[in-house]
């Protein structure tokens, strides 16, 4: 198993052991390499590269690289910075639309919402670094993703996440989610940008490997969007922000290698935030960036200044020579290889415009923020290291990123699993304490106790809270708005990829659609297991099979992602997890739709065809304790219909509660929706032969709407007209949700069930 | 009513602020930054956003209570000047001396942002006209240390002279217990100084001036100091 390069083998002591027996190749004239290390196969492994890979670099470079070369092709090669596994299938994947500025392949996507204005937006994990060191892994990934947003001149207005944590019963996970949700909320609370909506599940395949995901979205002109690409020979690279420590060495390494029973060893790879500086670091970009001082900006994220001086370099045909002299450093002694390979935070690389240096100096001295000219654009396409008198390290730089391995990895499809029929499922002794049950349970419950922890009003642009469908923000003054959300079904996932794909993107679709917004683009983070073991590679290439089908069907590409694999503890993946983030545009936000019910008499209209699919329901799971059967189908076609047509009931403001139904069904939604708007309703509809297959079953493409009879009677028509599944099923008012033939249950004590449990938990009294 | 909002590295609801005032207001107020030695002239009011004043790794507010601008703000609240802390701000003035007590953690540690209601303790001073006494407002809370704490003696002058401006309340305008959302002393969501000319709170008055985004409750404290 790969290995995570240990702090011990970094050491100067053990470098002097080593008999200096430099294999000296095919330099450039008058270029003197540093090889003080022989490069042993050993060393080669603790870098994560195999045998044929450490080949590949020989045939590449021509001769041994130096210690610093190896780093760097570590660090450049590994999974997570250059997609080996992944990058075959994600190239099938939809991309374009009229609306998209910038797909995938810059620090995040771009899309134009009209009037001259462009959203910025991605997602990325945090997955190995938050398990070790929770409150540092999930509150750098935050801070990660902020900075890759606005990196592209964009200013953050909303964050999002998706958390998947293990088992409550394992006696980790309590003080992981204290962790993470901790991390989340004091990096960005004090970074100030609200945390509007996010996903938080349980289950045990993630014990010893939760899930981080965190989602930026930003705001930019659509003529004011920067690049990496640097232009121009003999410009200035300047390093701004944070000094360099040795925090975070090999992180990306780690990120794509598997957890042993050792992780804790590995805190050391975690790096530290200060969203202060990130703070001051997004006001003096964004400054300078107004000013027209910028050639060229790209964050030092994964593989620190390795990657993003390669990435300037390569994206704008140039070479790129650094003075490692000159980097600012907050510790003493460090090596060429520590400080190319440090993921200290909070630092930026930029090519400014000679003739605006002065002014954007005097705003760095603002800031209060650490710069310096590090380096320069050369013709040459090296990327040249130097350090004490010595060149570290010269290596052709298009080379680093289009040479990197590619592997199209063997793969089987995930075994078909029966469809479990309605009947075949024990109905409860009362469906209405199965309900109770189930918004109670660590999957349904409310996640208050969580995003109470995430500021979600600063800026003043909060229209719609966590809790609902989607975030929904304002820009500026209104009217127009972004929804937006995150969302996954692993369950679906792991028993038929390709279905659980497809469902994800379907669902990301529907609660921007439940909102009124019309669904623009997704960024996907896809977390998986091992990929050189065939079922786990299956899974990745069903999901993005699946993603890919309802990405076309929907009109909702893919702009921005990110891949995480090797999510594994000792020999088990996770569930696979193909995390969604959507974003969709709401002309007047004061048009949007919420979940609450608004008033009492309203007619409740159930959209999209009910059959009572049961099979990976969390009633099989958490009622009758099976994990079992094939996930509901996805009908492209009707979740596109019903949806266009409930955004379209929305903008005309003709239904006043929208939800879209997904886990738990029809059931536990009514009671959200009555939960949210303290108004009870009286479900009158005949629930057929299988009551709890109805209430509880998990057809997808459906909504919940409310609206004034005559309304009610009018949408049934056009429904009808429209070829959309439509039927009014009961009326909201009173105190109490009342399912047929049940008794009544007091919104009292839903709310009792629903926001129980959490806070119990955490308190260690559940 | 010239409104300033003094911008200290680390502050983020200074744009919330600026757009209550000028909402209040119908002008832009001038921002000032925090190496500036002098508040500019004709100021009335001015205002300390929330935020994480250079991120907040010391004491809250313990820098930013010494920056150089603070000196012109304590000379214009001893002249008579409006000072209003919000937050980041009310922590900011504990520490530059121009309120007593300080802002401890919250009661359970953690961060908490969520909506609270908050009774008026009384409707005659600049910041509050536009209330009735006892008047039950819902605003925003977004804090991780809004624990309002002082000794003994200085919370029975507070009270004695009437300096507690809110208390933390459930919607009923019922204090203690559960309504109180940080353990604050005697649920002091904010205080006056002893002139009533300086106001801080941990609440955020400037997140609930519209209806769209939770309501309009803040509103009329910017409205109070605009007919001050």
């Amino acid at each position: 198993m790969v290995q995570v390069f240990s702090k011990a083998s970094l050491q100067p002591e053990q470098a002097r052991n080593i008999a200096p027996r430099a294999r000296c190749g095919l330099l450039p004239e008058g270029h003197h390499l540093s090889q003080s290390i022989e490069i042993t196969p050993q060393l080669v492994a603790e870098h994560g590269l195999k045998p044929d890979e450490y080949e590949r670099i020989l045939k590449l470079i021509g001769r041994a690289p130096s210690i610093t070369e190896l780093g760097i092709f570590s660090a450049m090669w590994n999974e997570h910075c250059s997609y080996k596994s992944s990058r075959l299938h994600l190239r099938k994947l939809p991309t374009k639309a009229p609306w998209v500025i910038q797909g995938p392949g810059e620090n995040a996507g771009v899309i134009d919402i009209g009037d001259g204005q462009a959203c910025v937006f991605k997602m990325e994990s945090h997955n190995h670094p938050s398990f070790i060191e929770p409150y540092q892994g999930a509150a750098t990934g935050v801070g990660g993703i902020l900075r890759d947003v606005f990196t592209m001149g964009a200013r953050p207005i909303a964050c999002l996440n998706l958390l998947r944590f293990g088992s409550p019963d394992h006696p980790k996970t309590r003080h992981l989610v204290s962790g993470v949700v901790a991390g989340i909320g004091g990096y960005g609370n004090s970074f100030g940008v609200p945390t509007v909506g996010g996903s938080v599940n349980f289950h045990t395949r993630y014990d010893g490997n939760i899930l981080v995901n965190a989602m930026a979205v930003g705001l930019a002109k659509t003529d004011e969007i920067f690049y990496a690409k640097a232009t121009g020979v003999g410009r200035p690279i300047v390093y701004l922000g944070s000094k360099t420590g040795r925090d975070g060495i090999h992180g990306a390494t780690m990120a794509s290698a598997s957890f042993e029973a050792d992780a804790e060893e590995k805190r050391p790879t975690v790096q530290v935030g200060d969203p202060f500086s990130e703070k001051l670091l997004l006001e003096a970009c964004l400054e300078i960036m107004a000013k027209g001082c910028v050639i060229a900006i790209q964050d030092m994220g994964a593989a620190g200044l390795t990657s993003s001086a390669v990435e300037m370099g390569a994206k704008g045909g140039l070479g790129i020579e650094l003075d490692l002299d000159k980097v600012p450093c907050r510790e003493e002694g460090m090596s060429a290889y520590e400080m190319m390979l440090s993921e200290s935070q909070e630092r930026m690389l930029m090519v400014l415009d000679p003739a605006k240096e002065k002014e954007a100096e005097a705003i760095f001295v603002k800031w209060g923020l650490d710069f310096a000219v590090i380096g320069k654009t050369t013709d040459t396409k090296r990327f040249v290291i130097k350090h004490k008198g010595k060149i570290e390290a010269d290596l052709p730089i298009m080379e680093l990123g289009d040479e990197a391995p590619l592997y199209d990895r063997p793969h089987v499809p995930t075994p078909k699993k029966p469809v479990i029929e309605g009947a075949s499922v024990k109905p409860p002794k009362s469906n209405a304490d199965a309900l109770v049950h189930l918004i109670g349970t660590p999957d349904l419950c409310s996640k208050r106790w969580v995003w109470e922890q995430y500021d979600h009003l600063i800026l003043g642009n909060s229209v719609q809270q966590p809790g609902g469908d989607a975030g929904v923000v304002r820009i500026g003054d209104g009217p127009k708005g972004l929804a937006m959300t995150t969302d996954v079904s692993q369950r679906y996932c792991e028993a038929d990829p390709v279905e659980g794909g497809k469902q994800a993107v379907a669902e990301a679709w529907r609660n921007l659609t439940a909102t009124g917004a019309l669904p623009l683009a997704l960024t996907d983070n896809l977390n998986f297991g091992n990929p050189e073991k065939p079922e786990y590679m299956g899974q990745l290439v069903g999901c993005l099979e699946g993603i890919g089908d309802a990405a076309r069907a929907l009109d909702f590409p893919i702009v921005s992602g990110n891949v995480s694999l090797y999510n594994e503890t000792q020999g088990r993946g996770i569930l696979p997890t193909p995390s969604i983030g959507g974003v969709g545009v709401i002309a007047d936000v004061t048009q949007s739709a919420s979940v609450a019910f608004k008033k009492a008499g309203q007619q409740i209209i159930l959209i999209g065809e009910t059959q009572g699919w049961l099979g990976q329901s969390v009633y099989l799971r958490d009622v009758c304790g099976r994990e079992e059967g094939a996930p509901p189908p996805v009908d492209l076609v009707a979740e596109r219909r019903n949806g266009d047509f409930v955004r379209a009931l929305i903008t005309a403001r003709r239904v006043d509660a929208v939800h879209d139904l997904s886990d738990g069904g029809l059931a536990v939604a009514l009671a959200e929706m009555a939960m949210a708007g303290k108004i009870g309703a009286k479900i009158t509809c005949d629930l057929g032969a299988q009551p709890h297959a109805t209430l509880f079953g998990e057809d997808q493409a459906r909504y919940l709407l409310s609206a004034s009879a005559d309304e009610a009677s009018k949408i049934l028509a056009d429904a009808k007209a429209k070829g959309v599944p439509a039927a009014v099923i009961g009326t909201t008012g009173g105190d109490a949700l009342e399912l047929p033939g049940e008794k009544p249950v007091v919104i009292a004590t839903l709310d009792r069930a629903h926001e129980g449990w959490l806070p119990a938990y955490m308190a260690g009294q559940a | 009513m010239k409104a300033v909002v003094v911008l200290f590295p680390g502050s983020n609801r200074e744009g919330d602020a600026v757009r209550a005032l000028e909402m209040a207001t119908g002008k832009k107020p001038q921002i000032v930054w925090h190496a500036e030695t002098e508040l500019p002239a004709g100021t009335d009011l001015v205002l300390l956003p929330g935020g994480f004043s250079y991120g907040d790794y010391l004491r809250c507010g313990a820098i930013a209570g010494r920056a150089a601008i603070m000196d012109a703000v304590r000379a214009h609240a001893a002249r008579g000047g409006l000072v209003l802390g919000i937050c980041n701000g009310f922590q900011i003035l504990c520490e530059g001396g121009l309120l007593p007590g300080v802002l401890m953690r919250n009661k359970d540690l953690r961060f908490i942002c969520k909506m609270q209601h908050l009774r008026v303790e009384r409707a005659d001073t600049d910041f509050t006209r536009a209330y009735t006494k006892n008047q039950i407002i819902k605003v925003a809370i977004a804090h991780g240390e809004g624990n309002y704490e002082a000794d003994d003696e200085t919370i029975k002058r507070l009270e004695g002279d009437g300096r507690v401006a809110f208390r933390y309340c459930d919607a009923q305008g019922v204090v203690g217990g559960l309504a109180n959302p940080n353990g604050s002393t005697n649920d002091i969501a904010g205080i006056y100084s002893d002139k009533l000319n300086v106001l801080g709170m941990m609440p955020h008055p400037e997140n609930l001036i519209d209806p769209l985004v939770g309501g309009i409750d803040g509103a009329g404290l910017f409205k109070s100091l605009v007919a001050a």
